[in-house]
């Protein structure tokens, strides 16, 4: 019953985030992306942190089981193993039946489904990791706390997927969350496939935060002897190799609460209750300890997806003739001289401080403004462009879903009181400038009136000016200035945001 | 047994009325105003396309079986549908007899009016067409007297296609016309001078009395044909298809009216009925259309004088709803920019008949029609040819017969969107 109600919470949080990362339903799921445990540390949500400590000391490690998303992803992984091994194994027994049955000669069964088995804690690779994780927050080392992170892992997986499935996975700066997103998975998938939940268990820095607390867990499952016939059939099935049937112990540090084992002992030997203060026997024999850790390179990503830009040359045409598109150019990347991070970090340094790159916000932003940095310092941690559109004066999206404070939410009314960057004119690349068209389309749209056109006497037309200190930075004049690839106006950051009040 | 005779009898029974009412009857005669003319003929600006070109074998398929059907009067130009209608009439042509077919085609010197040009596409329409003689050749899209002097009288060209007229290469000469009555009564005055042997204009119910922009009325232009005895060729009877597809309340009046027949039937019974009308072009894109039409104009039932009033008077209705008069011609496009202006057009009129438009805040609704009008418009227009991309430099403006002021449309369509998406409707 208790492995039910498992994996229904489970089945209901994976789904739930695996749509808010799709980019369905923030409304209804957004704050299963409140409360994981590492975004809600660099958020210094408090709440959220006393509450997984609080339940985690009372029930164990529940978390890893029903609220992170790797951890469930894991336990998919393990349960198709399962599936596949029985059904091989299934028809292995039935080739053997027939060849009895024909009088041949029957060789030695094959063993199909995984069978676990106990093995001892890697201490040493588990503090490791997380002083690792502790040095990497304290140095602003963004990307390996990145990297480390299980839910941003996961959602660097669900959007290397979408990346693929919209077809732009391989664009600047996508691709190296694609790459990432597909190593990841590809590492975390062996692994589970091997070896269970042993990521969790040595690798996952949250796992061995949390396994501080779940060492006095108040409910755990716990073997009782006199029941027990020592068949070992918990131990085989343990996912977390963590029982050992021989020394009818239990490693609580490393028990994610699956209830498992329950379900499995035909004895009833197995029973989740209460047992504040009992002290686990330390188990006696250790089987010899072959894992490794799981290769975390990852640095390795293409520099930039070789870009072809649609050929600007227009047919040479003896006539003008009606109907068809003319082809419009993507746009470049400017340079920037300062990154743009969205409204509501405060500054360049809050956002990358906080930010874990689960790429929820770069899923949540309905213009296409935010995607993941390219460049090393700041790896697949989000920045923001306006090639493909702008930060709209209405939308807010990304303030609401972070979970790890790097954006904090901010009201619509409040955008315009905002500072997170500046425009400037290139008037060598300004059609009004050259009196190529009469133009304007900056200064139409900017929703803060900061852009105005002026009478210029060098040339002679109309150009746009910026008034730097209204402007905003969203961007609505870079996306729709008519100049292409390299827009006119474009936009770089401020490195700390400014306030009007 | 008896039951089962009753049953097989019903089943044929309901098969052969099922037959009547969904599939047209297509076997009468074709109406013909001037003998040998099938009054319904193929405008060739809207032939079907896939992957961005025309879908010949569908236009193979569908001049078949126009033919087959009466349907002989075919009107193209070396412009339409980026210069491939043309070469795509031609193929499905010439797949039959020379004499089975009229051609119409145009001098569509827009761009460039020098004397060569003109005759270089003059000849490049002959030589399109593997034949050598156009039965009905038009001066593409005059505007006034002065488009017709820029383009055509002080360029030496009008001797030029008087003399292959002379020389039976062009069997008629005419023109069509989009413009005011200053600019129709100077072509008229020149009809001594060059005798014009028919004329194309916009016609349709709406047109009738309230043609938009700088365009004249209809009826003025109809009587000033019919006063000179001169053949009338028809354009935009359907206004682009806006007089099959319109507010809900007009189209309601119409089928209450007429339950069985299309919206579209009224608009061709109404140009077909007028005796001076030669042909009356319809762009048939799909069979469906031209099996519509067909039905329409095969054992062809005149409007009675009744019928006139009524549909006159939903004309009266039609214009006060704030549709734009585009009628898809793509004589804008391709606008440099990349701007999709005749999709922003039919887009915004589209939710205006259906009803679907976003009205303002208060409105019974309003989040949701917000959200699927805002939807509709991101999955109907790529983001990079909205309306907001528009810079507003006019190149467009010149070029649309329906005199619509494109750029300021745009704009005003690119605020309406704006005032939707920040909720200050």
């Amino acid at each position: 019953m208790l492995r039910k109600i498992r994996i229904a919470l489970a089945a209901l949080v994976l789904v739930g985030i695996t749509l808010l990362l799709i980019g369905i339903g923030h409304e209804w799921w957004g704050w299963m992306a409140k409360l994981q445990f590492l975004p809600s540390c660099l958020a210094l949500n408090f709440g959220v942190i006393a509450l997984i400590t609080i339940l985690t000391l009372i029930l164990g490690r529940l978390y890893c089981s029903v609220i992170c998303p790797m951890g469930i992803f894991q336990d998919v992984v393990i349960w198709l193993r399962r599936r596949i091994g029985l059904g091989l194994q299934k028809s292995q027994a039935n080739k053997m039946k027939k060849a009895k049955a024909e009088g041949k000669e029957v060789g030695k069964p094959k063993q199909w489904v995984k069978r676990f088995a106990y093995s001892p804690e890697h201490k040493w690779v588990r503090y490791a990791v997380l002083a690792l994780l502790v040095v990497a927050i304290c140095a602003g080392l963004q990307v390996i706390v990145a990297i480390l992170a299980p839910y941003s892992a996961y959602g660097r997986m669900v959007r290397s997927f979408v990346g693929i499935a919209e077809g732009n996975a391989f664009a600047a700066g996508v691709v190296s969350v694609t790459i990432v997103g597909l190593l990841t998975c590809i590492a975390i998938f062996l692994c589970a496939w091997f070896w269970g939940r042993a990521y969790c268990n040595t690798v996952c820095p949250v796992g061995t935060v949390l396994s501080l607390f779940s060492r006095f867990a108040m409910f755990r499952p716990t073997i009782d002897t006199s029941k027990c016939i020592g068949c070992a059939k918990c131990e085989k099935a343990c996912k977390a190799s963590c029982i050992s049937s021989f020394s009818h112990s239990i490693d609580y540090s490393r028990c994610v609460d699956c209830f498992d084992c329950i379900d499995n002992c035909q004895e009833g030997a197995i029973k989740y209750r209460f047992a504040w203060g009992k002290k686990d026997s330390a188990p006696a024999k250790a089987s010899p300890a072959k894992e490794e850790a799981v290769d975390t390179g990852r640095r390795t990503f293409a520099a930039s997806a070789a870009l072809l830009l649609g050929g600007a040359a227009l047919k040479a045409q003896e006539m003008k003739v009606d109907g068809g598109f003319a082809d419009v150019i993507d746009k470049q990347i400017p340079s920037r001289s300062e990154r743009l991070v969205p409204f509501g970090s405060g500054s360049v340094k809050n956002f990358y401080d906080h930010c874990t790159a689960c790429q929820l916000c770069v899923s949540a932003c309905p213009n296409g403004v935010l995607r993941p940095s390219g460049d090393l310092e700041h790896l697949l941690q989000p920045q923001m462009g306006y090639e493909k559109g702008y930060c709209r004066p209405e939308c807010t999206e990304c303030s609401q879903v972070c979970p790890a404070g790097a954006i904090l939410p901010v009201q619509p009314a409040e955008k315009f009181t905002i500072h997170i960057g500046t425009a400037s004119v290139n008037y060598d690349l300004c059609f009004a400038a050259n009196g190529e068209a009469d133009c304007g389309n900056c200064s139409r749209h900017c929703p803060v009136g900061a852009i105005r056109m002026v009478d210029n006497d060098k040339y002679g037309h109309k150009i746009p000016v910026v008034v730097e200190d209204q402007c905003i930075g969203c961007g609505a004049c870079e996306f729709l200035c008519p100049s292409r690839p390299i827009s006119a106006i474009t936009v770089s950051g401020l490195s700390v945001h400014r306030n009007n009040n | 047994m008896g039951a089962a005779a009753l049953g097989l009898a019903a089943c044929t029974s309901g098969k052969t009325s099922g037959k009547t009412e969904g599939v047209k009857d297509l076997s009468g005669k074709m109406l013909q105003n001037y003998p040998g003319i099938g009054t319904l003929g193929y405008g060739c600006m809207r032939w079907p396309t896939k992957d961005g070109h025309i879908d010949q074998d569908e236009v193979n398929r569908l001049v078949d079986f126009a033919l087959e059907h009466g349907v002989n009067y075919f009107d193209t130009s070396p412009v339409y549908t980026r210069g491939e209608s043309e070469t795509a009439t031609s193929i499905a042509l010439n797949r039959h007899p020379r004499e089975s077919w009229l051609l119409a085609t145009k001098l569509s010197n827009m761009s460039n009016p020098s004397y060569d040009a003109s005759v270089a596409m003059y000849h490049r329409s002959l030589e399109f067409f593997k034949t050598d003689y156009i039965d009905y050749y038009l001066l593409h899209s005059v505007r006034d007297q002065a488009d017709f002097e820029r383009r055509f009288g002080s360029t030496g060209i009008m001797d030029f296609l008087m003399k292959e007229r002379e020389l039976g290469h062009i069997r008629h000469l005419g023109f069509s016309f989009h413009g005011h009555e200053p600019g129709f009564l100077y072509m008229m005055s020149l009809h001594e001078k060059y005798h014009w042997d028919f004329v194309q204009i916009q016609m349709n119910y709406v047109d009738w009395q309230h043609a938009s922009g700088r365009n004249c009325n209809a009826d003025f232009l109809y009587n000033e044909l019919d006063k000179r005895e001169i053949p009338v060729v028809i354009m935009e009877p359907l206004r682009g298809g806006a007089l099959s597809n319109m507010a809900a309340g007009l189209a309601d009046k119409l089928k209450a009216r007429e339950p069985e027949k299309s919206l579209a039937s009224w608009a061709f019974r109404f140009v077909g009925s007028y005796p001076r009308v030669m042909a009356a072009l319809s762009g048939m894109t799909y069979m469906e259309h031209l099996e519509d039409n067909l039905d329409t104009f095969l054992d062809f039932e005149p409007m009675s004088d009744d019928e006139k009033k009524f549909i006159l008077g939903i004309a009266d209705d039609m214009i006060n709803y704030p549709l734009i008069p585009c009628t898809n011609c793509q004589y804008c496009m391709p606008c440099q920019y990349g701007i999709d202006i005749p999709g922003l057009f039919k887009f915004y009129n589209d939710n205006i008949n259906a009803g679907t438009y976003v009205s303002n805040g208060e409105q019974e609704d309003y989040a949701r029609a917000k959200r699927k009008y805002l939807l509709q418009y991101s999955k109907a227009i790529p983001t990079v040819r909205q309306a907001d991309h528009c810079i507003g430099c006019g190149k467009c403006r010149p070029a649309c017969p329906q005199y619509i002021d494109i750029p300021a449309q745009l704009s005003r369509i690119d605020h309406y969107l704006e005032q939707i998406k920040q909720d200050t409707l």
